[in-house]
């Protein structure tokens, strides 16, 4: 290519714009989009949901209801008549918009507006949690590959001991520590019951995963020769970490913010499954499959419905996490494209 | 010598071999050994050898992106080898340094204008004062103005190192370390940028010093030439002179390598046996005795030092 070529007529897209134009163009973006704002559409009407569609309060057990179904009036939470006739059935879903529409858990309380409330928190402790472990990890990994040596070493091994425990055997030790004493963080305190214990346990226990390879990252820029060029010209440490080499780090931290939702989430409803997650009352996907453990046989609806909303959820968001990856890739770009 | 520009006395630098958690090892592998050079304002000096010989550490030591271990580098009447950093950010203004790979000294993620401006924002110049520089340097570089908004990915190496040049040039430099600056371009694109930074130093007065491992391209450019080997200068000399009549057996060796165009020239290649030496353990006595075909007893005793002779500095017991 000559110098005296003439200039190319076309406007010069940033990189950043050119990922974001492949993103829009990728049918997987669209999909897991859609679904992913649906479910977020049903949590934020959850409240509305409540009290105008089911009229339940459902947070409160319900133990001597009853609803008229068609013209019959039902017991909410009917004496067993099928199997071993042992304790109680709640009702099954109507079937038809108002109360009860995908049945009552065994203390009487709308399935369905659960799942709604419960998506709320679910999604919130995901996201959130996701952004503690990724802005954490920026911190620490831009630290330790900026400036090597001993703080890099210390850094390191503190991420190796947590690395050292399995996710789910670290989280749950965490719970149910955390859960009985509440956390003290200096002036702030979380009671036993705060939504930001789980918060803050799933973005720890996440941080090595996301913090090695931006150290890694980190590492490798600081030696480019652009940065050099910058160290050359009497640029300050600051300038140099914000400006040199945050903007190239940035891509991979955008591809990890779906992956690390997803798995955020899949941790929150695990622990929140096993009771040490998110407390009763309060609902989330993973206490509302707890409750519905004891009615699988008869009413498999109130575990499998937050089930497939946490499938549903993970796997959309993984979909968007590969587009998103493929759209800052250049290489997965078509030639002559960019 | 008249108006030396830089003066650079028994430089080394040595790296330590780093062990684990941080701390250092014992070994040292020595980059550069006990270096002394001057360079002249306004000329081009020269820096060849092969890879590994410590000619990079040297000009990074120059512009103080490696710290030396040992020596002192005299500019303006300053040492810059004891200089604090914040000290150190003056100075660099007139101190650039110009690197070999293209496509890694370009940050992928902001706009040509906006990279040449950097230096220049780093030192509190004005916008529209930037800009301006900015756009008056792509236009000597030979780019056109619609650069100043694009970015990297949308350049050739050639278009890509004018930047670069662009970038060193900003803060008015007075002289200019170009490590290895058109290695890495195709050779026709080569002369091309080759001539831009004649014409540079022409219009601006600049002293350049030259990195290189290839002779042709540093015959092209320079005024006097180093050869470099295992962390010393061998030679010294003018370029004429040096691609005339080598003095040193590594220099005649290097010379001999370079193909020629000439059927005719029956003049024998010298083949170096071995590879260059480990830098950790230097060879006693003259770093080049165990590959030189001239080898005498001394020389494995005893290193030569770099002496004047006949209007060239050669650092050999046995010149030619």
């Amino acid at each position: 290519m000559s110098i005296n070529e003439p200039a190319s007529v076309t406007l010069s897209e940033s990189p950043g714009k050119i990922a974001l134009r492949t993103l829009a163009r990728d049918r997987r973006s669209w999909i897991s989009l859609s679904i992913l704002g649906v479910i977020l559409l049903l949590a934020l009407i959850a409240p509305f949901y409540a009290s105008s569609i089911a009229h339940t309060d459902p947070f409160k057990s319900t133990l001597n209801a009853t609803i008229s179904v068609g013209g019959v009036t039902r017991q909410v939470l009917e004496p067993s008549t099928e199997g071993l006739g042992l304790g109680i059935t709640p009702i099954g879903p109507t079937g038809r918009p108002g109360a009860y529409f995908l049945g009552a858990d065994n203390q009487g309380r709308d399935v369905a507006a659960r799942l709604l409330y419960g998506a709320r928190n679910t999604l919130f402790i995901g996201v959130s949690a996701a952004l503690v472990t990724i802005l954490l990890s920026l911190l620490i990994g831009l630290i330790a590959g900026y400036r090597r040596g001993f703080v890099d070493s210390v850094l390191s091994r503190l991420l190796d001991v947590i690395w050292a425990f399995p996710v789910y055997l670290l989280s749950i030790s965490l719970s149910v520590v955390l859960l009985t004493s509440g956390l003290s963080l200096g002036f702030i305190h979380f009671g036993p019951g705060s939504i930001a214990l789980p918060i803050f346990i799933i973005g720890i226990v996440y941080i090595p995963y996301v913090a090695r390879p931006i150290r890694g990252q980190v590492l490798a820029l600081r030696e480019r020769e652009f940065v050099r060029a910058a160290v050359g010209s009497g640029a300050k440490h600051s300038t140099i970490i914000f400006r040199e080499i945050l903007p190239n780090v940035l891509p991979s931290v955008l591809v990890f913010i779906p992956i690390m939702f997803a798995l955020a989430m899949l941790t929150e409803s695990a622990l929140s499954f096993l009771s040490i997650g998110v407390q009763p009352p309060q609902a989330s996907w993973g206490t509302i499959i707890n409750d519905g453990l004891g009615l699988l046989y008869t009413r498999p609806i109130v575990a499998l419905a937050p089930g497939l909303l946490i499938v549903l959820t993970a796997a959309s968001l993984n979909l968007f996490g590969d587009a998103v990856r493929d759209g800052l890739d250049p290489k997965t770009r078509p030639r002559g494209d960019s | 010598m008249s108006n030396e520009i830089l003066q650079i006395k028994k430089l080394s630098k040595n790296y330590r071999l780093s062990g684990s958690f941080g701390r250092a090892s014992k070994d040292f592998v020595h980059a550069v050994e006990d270096i002394s050079l001057e360079i002249i304002e306004g000329e081009t000096l020269g820096i060849v050898g092969e890879s590994g010989c410590g000619k990079s550490t040297l000009g990074r030591m120059i512009v103080r992106l490696e710290e030396p271990t040992n020596g002192s580098i005299i500019f303006e009447g300053r040492d810059l080898a004891k200089e604090s950093n914040r000290a150190l950010r003056s100075i660099r203004k007139r101190l650039q340094m110009i690197f070999q790979d293209p496509y890694a000294s370009l940050n992928p993620r902001r706009q040509i204008g906006k990279i040449v401006e950097e230096p220049l924002r780093i030192h509190g110049f004005k916008k529209a004062e930037r800009r301006a520089i900015a756009l008056d340097l792509l236009n000597k570089v030979g780019l056109d103005e619609n650069s100043y908004e694009k970015y990297p990915h949308e350049f050739s190496g050639g278009q890509r190192q004018r930047v670069v040049i662009a970038r060193a040039l900003a803060l008015k430099p007075r002289l200019v370390v170009a490590d290895e600056p058109v290695s890495a371009l195709d050779v026709s694109i080569q002369a091309q940028v080759l001539n831009l930074f004649k014409d540079i130093q022409k219009e601006l007065g600049l002293t350049y010093i030259f990195i290189a491992h290839d002779l042709g391209v540093v015959r092209h450019v320079s005024d006097r030439i180093a050869v470099m080997y295992l962390g010393k200068i061998v030679e010294l000399a003018s370029a004429d002179d040096l691609y005339a009549h080598p003095s040193h057996p590594y220099t005649q060796a290097l010379l001999s390598a370079n193909p020629r165009m000439d059927t005719n020239d029956k003049s024998e290649r010298i083949i170096l046996k071995g590879d260059i030496p480990n830098p950790i353990n230097r060879p006693a006595g003259c770093a080049f005795n165990p590959r030189c075909p001239k080898v005498q007893d001394i020389c494995r005793t005893q290193s030569p030092e770099l002496i004047q002779v006949a209007g060239r500095k050669v650092s050999c017991h046995f010149p030619d």
